[in-house]
């Protein structure tokens, strides 16, 4: 089956399937958008894997002299900070930490969304009710100021800034799990499973579940991206993670020195930039490649 | 002999927007095992909402659902999984019907599965005999449904429902979804699963044609009721509601001198909103013989003729039709035979 081929009712396949099934990647190929995310993404994780090989030592000693400009010295290809800090050792360590939280946050938000989602959507009624009334409690809160006091009061360490940001994040994909379930719930094939004597666990676990999936997949590599942010302001503001490096709170620091040295800010910066466009790359990418009907941008 | 399925007075309701209907008022008829009941209405009267409150996949409002004199309309969770083995249903659509994710194989152990019955080989080998008698080669079980024609997945939806071993099998609609070259294909298989495994049918159709291949007994349903129930051979051949009388009469027949349908048979007008029903019988706005009587005071299913009930004042009420089941009241049109 080509990939093409427009599927019955928008009929979810197993996307490690469908991509085995294309010849040559031609697809991925075909999504130039897929294939520029995915190289971001690899570039990053190859530099957060790499981080502790290429800079074995701790990336906040001083290194050399202070304020030193990119391309000055060779042994400081990004420069150095305003306390004499390798700007790229820095830098390396930090992608660690961002791609960490991004997807520990996003993780939680897709098991509790996941699983809020599809209850409500194939019980409805009361469960329904409820679920939403709690989902709504969050989405009305701007979700950094909530971030924020999460993080004040539970402290600053990287496990509690990754609870904060999904816990935050849970609602949207609870939202969108939910009106597949909604939508699968109907389907004969979940009263066929009725009639076999199926118990709802069964049926949610093995047949509203499975097929309630598909948008999530692209949601997720959005909701990384928008973690990764997150977890930058909250650094930016100085609510990061003080045992741990971050493009955030180098943002944060260079700040002062915007005028003079704007490196300092631009480096890391960017790097995010580049980072949370490789997730929204993949999410668009993959968008395009689930849902052949969508018209071409 | 008692009957395979009793269903008395099932009433089924549903809240709308628009308030509560009755999408099932008060249906009553029994269905022998081995035997099949054809239960025919146009979209909209109620012939779905009945199958699905026999399989329980909605809940009935009251009455009772007896299979072999144990009420499954009243039980419910664990106390009805064991019974659910009894009774299945094939669905329209077959494309809808089975997961699109699932492979062949597991959508037939799962009814294996949940009911516990037989180990990995002994079901893996149970798979391959239902396979084989609904005409499939056991050799696609690892397939997706996708990968088959309409046809076939009809196919595997009826596997599906044999692999327990039911006495009673729902069919709604199971040969609408496909192209007429195989509803005669499907229709057969049924025909020949009932002679060789004793199964009883409840065949929901809206096509009369298609009904009267397989069933021994018609019910004609109307907005939520049964408005006759006949054998096949004498609702054919004598049909006594005006109801009945136009469904057969829309039916296409090959006959040189009778090309198409003939207009003033059909019936004007649609079936009147089921939230707010008319207070006489139900069809007296679309009835050609519709007296006052009919408009105010609604009808009861009587007996004409051995086996042979109708709801309709033409018959039952003693001034409107003298004549009873021979119904000389009728236009010379409506009487079957009639070539114009």
């Amino acid at each position: 089956m080509s990939l093409s081929t427009p599927t019955h009712g928008g009929m979810p396949g197993g996307i490690l399937q469908r991509l085995m099934r294309t010849p040559g990647l031609r697809r991925l190929r075909g999504s130039r958008a897929l294939l520029v995310g995915l190289l971001l993404l690899a570039a990053v994780v190859a530099v957060a894997l790499s981080a502790g090989l290429l800079y074995p030592g701790d990336p906040r000693d001083m290194a050399g002299p202070a304020g030193t400009w990119p391309g000055i010295d060779a042994r400081f290809p990004l420069g150095t900070d305003m306390l004499g800090r390798d700007m790229a050792a820095a830098m390396a360590h930090s992608a660690g930490t961002s791609l960490t939280v991004g997807i520990a946050a996003a993780t939680l938000a897709l098991l509790v969304g996941i699983a809020a989602g599809v209850l409500a959507g194939y019980f409805g009624g009361a469960v329904d009710d409820v679920l939403m009334r709690i989902s709504e409690l969050f989405q009305t809160m701007p979700s950094l100021l909530f971030t924020i006091i999460l993080v004040v009061i539970l402290g600053p360490t990287t496990a509690s800034i990754s609870f904060a940001i999904g816990i935050t994040a849970w609602p949207q994909i609870a939202r969108l799990v939910r009106a597949e379930a909604v939508r699968v719930r109907r389907l004969d094939y979940v009263d066929a499973a009725v009639t076999l004597g199926m118990g709802h666990g069964r049926i949610v676990l093995l047949h509203v579940l499975p097929n309630s999936l598909a948008p999530v997949v692209v949601a997720a590599s959005i909701l990384v991206a928008q973690a990764i942010l997150s977890d930058a302001s909250l650094s930016f503001l100085g609510l990061g993670d003080p045992n741990g490096m971050s493009w955030g709170s180098m943002v944060g620091a260079g700040r002062p020195m915007l005028r003079t040295a704007w490196y300092m800010t631009a480096l890391p910066g960017g790097a995010i930039f580049l980072t949370v466009m490789g997730f929204m790359l993949i999410g668009n990418g993959l968008n395009d490649l689930l849902n052949p009907r969508t018209p071409v941008r | 002999m008692s009957a395979l399925l009793e269903v008395e007075d099932l009433r089924v309701r549903y809240a709308t927007r628009r308030g509560s209907l009755m999408a099932v008022d008060g249906v009553s008829f029994s269905l022998h095992a081995g035997r099949t009941l054809g239960l025919v209405g146009e979209s909209g009267c109620g012939k779905s909402s009945l199958g699905k409150a026999i399989m329980r996949i909605v809940d009935p409002h009251s009455g009772a659902i007896r299979l072999d004199g144990v009420d499954i309309g009243r039980l419910s969770g664990r106390h009805l999984r064991p019974h659910r083995r009894r009774f299945q249903m094939v669905f329209q659509d077959p494309a809808a019907s089975l997961d699109p994710r699932q492979r062949i194989r597991r959508a037939l152990e799962e009814p294996l599965a949940v009911h516990g019955r037989g180990d990995r080989s002994e079901r893996r080998d149970r798979v391959r005999e239902v396979m084989a008698q609904v005409g499939l080669h056991p050799e696609m079980a690892d397939r997706l449904p996708h990968e088959f024609s309409g046809g076939q997945r009809q196919r595997i939806a009826i596997a599906r429902a044999l692999m327990l071993e039911p006495s009673l099998i729902v069919c709604d609609e199971p040969v609408s979804a496909l192209d007429v070259s195989l509803q005669a294909q499907i229709l057969n298989l049924l025909a020949d699963l009932q002679a060789s495994r004793g199964i009883a049918y409840l065949f929901i159709s809206h096509d009369l044609s298609v009904v009267q291949h397989l069933a021994d007994r018609i019910a004609v349903m109307y907005l939520g009721q049964i408005v006759e129930i006949a054998d096949r051979a004498a609702l054919w051949r004598s049909p006594a509601h005006p109801y009945t009388q136009a469904l057969i009469a829309a039916v296409p027949r090959m006959a040189p001198e009778r090309r198409g349908l003939d207009r003033t048979r059909l019936l004007p007008g649609d079936l009147p909103a089921p939230q707010d029903p008319p207070p006489g019988c139900r069809f007296a706005g679309r009835c050609p013989f519709a007296t006052r009587l009919c408009r105010e005071q609604a009808p009861r299913l009587a007996e004409i003729a051995p086996g042979h009930a109708v709801a309709c004042h033409l018959h039952t009420a003693p001034d409107a039709a003298p004549g009873g089941a021979a119904a000389p009241s009728l236009p010379h049109f409506l009487q079957k035979d009639t070539v114009q």
